[in-house]
């Protein structure tokens, strides 16, 4: 049996078994409610390596992750849950079992939900140690996440549970989390990617704040969620839900501190946002292979600060992250000019890399699914140029005689992310090749002029 | 009894909302209105469905609610959705 290090870190920070843990289905959590929960479904769960985390409801998700390192098994955070990526998981990871919210069923795989199916009351009435044996060492892998290769799997991204835990706890010194006691955090991203991982999940148990389980996309939904707690609220979000929030003009409940990440806020979105919401608003720089790397206060500078335990070099490739918490260097997927080993200016990304609405995939990889589909002979996705409002799509120019668009988006739709779908997609004969065999960008854009065939 | 796929008028008024907010390809009289907006049918996602509440609400003057995030039942068609409004306005 493989030896474990000796240094553990604890599963959540909050003070006492009475503190509020969460804000579920219109009810309070206690801290004690969440570790029934814990052991309840560690007790549940079949023997095996790998618990597939696919549970919406934030607490599902936090008990499911407790359970799991409580067994030493390890969470998978599929980037999403179509039916070919659930597929490949299981080529990859035999045996898996998936973790889900009450109700939700995927045909096919073995599936658990992660709350105790009579309900938190049952648990909470037997009288349970307090945190003493929830902690893991620093080495146990607690998660692997995904990004998205060129060849089309999904690459895994392995998270120990101290590289989680000292990535938090690096970006809670950078925020001041320590200074806003135990707010309430709203979050409007999902957990299972990284950014919702370290900032909404592992930020609440990791520095004793109260997570609300809902994932609010409306804006009067927010402001909802938002209004359950009573004192001090964080808003973790992305430049998408913010510009909605702001032009939406619903009034929030006070806040005290607001997070986003995904794609570089615009600076002036970022003063409107503090100046309307009345609190100050923090970027997160980072990406799956790392966790967050830095952070700024977007109103006040456009440099980027490392959080403590990271540092950056460049050479020609490009530029590398590490740290004292992470294995190995990344070499990042953006353009960044150094200002010194742990202060940088963000400038875009690098040409293979596409950002919708904060989801992250290259477009290397999207052209490999669209051309694995049957009938497709040859085929392109690309970005157009961006449009004045709203999130803009990808486009894709494909040569398939035998297809029309509800064939192929239904094909496309089980294998990428329904963000990436192409809009506009357009058949033609041949793609507009160079003599080298390239697909120049004026030509790709000019072709997406020309009217469709019918 | 009139054709199902016949769209009201205020139904072709959302419809045209939701193209011309989005760009969509399709023209408002080819939208089924009891089709998903979700997923198949329309193919819209929850950006999409973020950018439409923000259009109904300038338009229409009231704030769409979902409990969830996955709460999709007054998105599931335009006639739901168009319900939906019509509920909000009269309340």
């Amino acid at each position: 049996m493989t030896m474990l290090s000796t240094t553990r870190l604890p599963l959540i920070r909050h003070g006492s078994p009475d503190d509020l843990f969460a804000w579920h289905d219109g009810r309070p959590v206690t801290v004690r409610g969440y570790l029934a929960a814990v052991r309840d479904l560690a007790r549940r769960l079949p023997d095996g390596g790998f618990v597939l985390n696919l549970c919406g409801d934030r607490l599902g998700f936090v008990v499911g992750l407790g359970a799991a390192l409580l067994r030493r098994q390890v969470s998978l955070l599929p980037p999403n849950d179509t039916p070919a990526t659930l597929r490949q998981l299981e080529e990859s990871y035999p045996g898996l079992v998936c973790l889900t919210d009450a109700g939700a069923g995927y045909p096919g795989m073995a599936c658990i939900e992660a709350l105790p199916p009579g309900g938190l009351d049952r648990l909470s009435a037997a009288a349970l140690p307090f945190g003493d044996d929830l902690a893991f060492p620093t080495d146990q892998v607690a998660a692997i996440a995904f990004t998205s290769g060129s060849t089309g799997r999904p690459m895994p991204q392995v998270k120990s549970w101290g590289t989680l835990v000292r990535s938090v706890h690096g970006a809670g010194t950078a925020l001041d989390i320590a200074g806003l006691g135990s707010a309430g955090l709203v979050g409007t991203v999902p957990h299972q990617h990284m950014y919702g991982l370290e900032s909404v999940a592992l930020l609440a148990l990791q520095h004793g704040l109260v997570l609300h389980a809902g994932r609010p996309l409306f804006p009067a939904d927010i402001a909802a969620c938002l209004g359950n707690f009573p004192g001090r609220r964080i808003l973790v979000t992305t430049p998408v839900h913010l510009q909605a929030l702001l032009a939406d003009g619903t009034p929030l409940p006070p806040l005290d501190l607001i997070l986003c990440a995904t794609a570089p806020l615009a600076p002036q979105l970022a003063i409107d946002a503090e100046a309307k919401l009345g609190a100050p608003l923090h970027e997160i720089y980072g990406c799956s292979e790392t966790g967050q790397v830095a952070v700024r206060r977007t109103s006040a500078t456009a440099d980027w600060l490392c959080i403590d335990g990271i540092r950056l070099r460049q050479d020609e490739q490009g530029t590398w992250a590490s740290g004292d918490f992470l294995d190995g260097e990344t070499l990042l997927a953006d353009v960044i000019e150094l200002k010194s080993d742990t202060r940088f200016i963000l400038h875009g990304r690098s040409a293979d890399q596409v950002n919708i609405a904060g989801k992250r995939s290259s477009l290397a990889f999207l052209n490999h699914h669209l051309n694995s589909v049957d009938g497709v002979k040859d085929g392109v996705f690309f970005m157009p140029n961006e449009g004045e409002r709203g999130t803009t799509r990808l486009a894709a120019l494909v040569v398939a005689p035998g297809l029309n668009a509800e064939t192929l988006l239904a094909s496309l739709r089980e294998r990428i992310d329904p963000i990436f779908l192409p809009r506009p997609l357009r058949f033609v004969d041949d793609l507009p090749r160079n003599p080298t065999g390239k697909l120049p960008r004026e030509a790709l854009l000019r072709m997406l002029d020309i009217p469709q065939r019918d | 009894m009139s054709d199902l796929k016949t769209m009201s008028p205020a139904e072709l008024d959302l419809a045209t909302l939701i193209v011309n907010t989005l760009t969509l390809e399709t023209t408002p009289e080819d939208i089924d209105p009891d089709a998903a907006l979700y997923g198949e049918g329309l193919g819209l996602d929850s950006i999409d469905i973020l950018e439409v509440a923000l259009a109904v609400s300038k338009t229409y003057g009231v704030k769409l609610r979902a409990d969830d995030e996955n709460n999709t039942r007054i998105f599931s068609s335009l006639r739901t959705l168009n319900d939906h409004i019509q509920q909000l306005k009269a309340a």
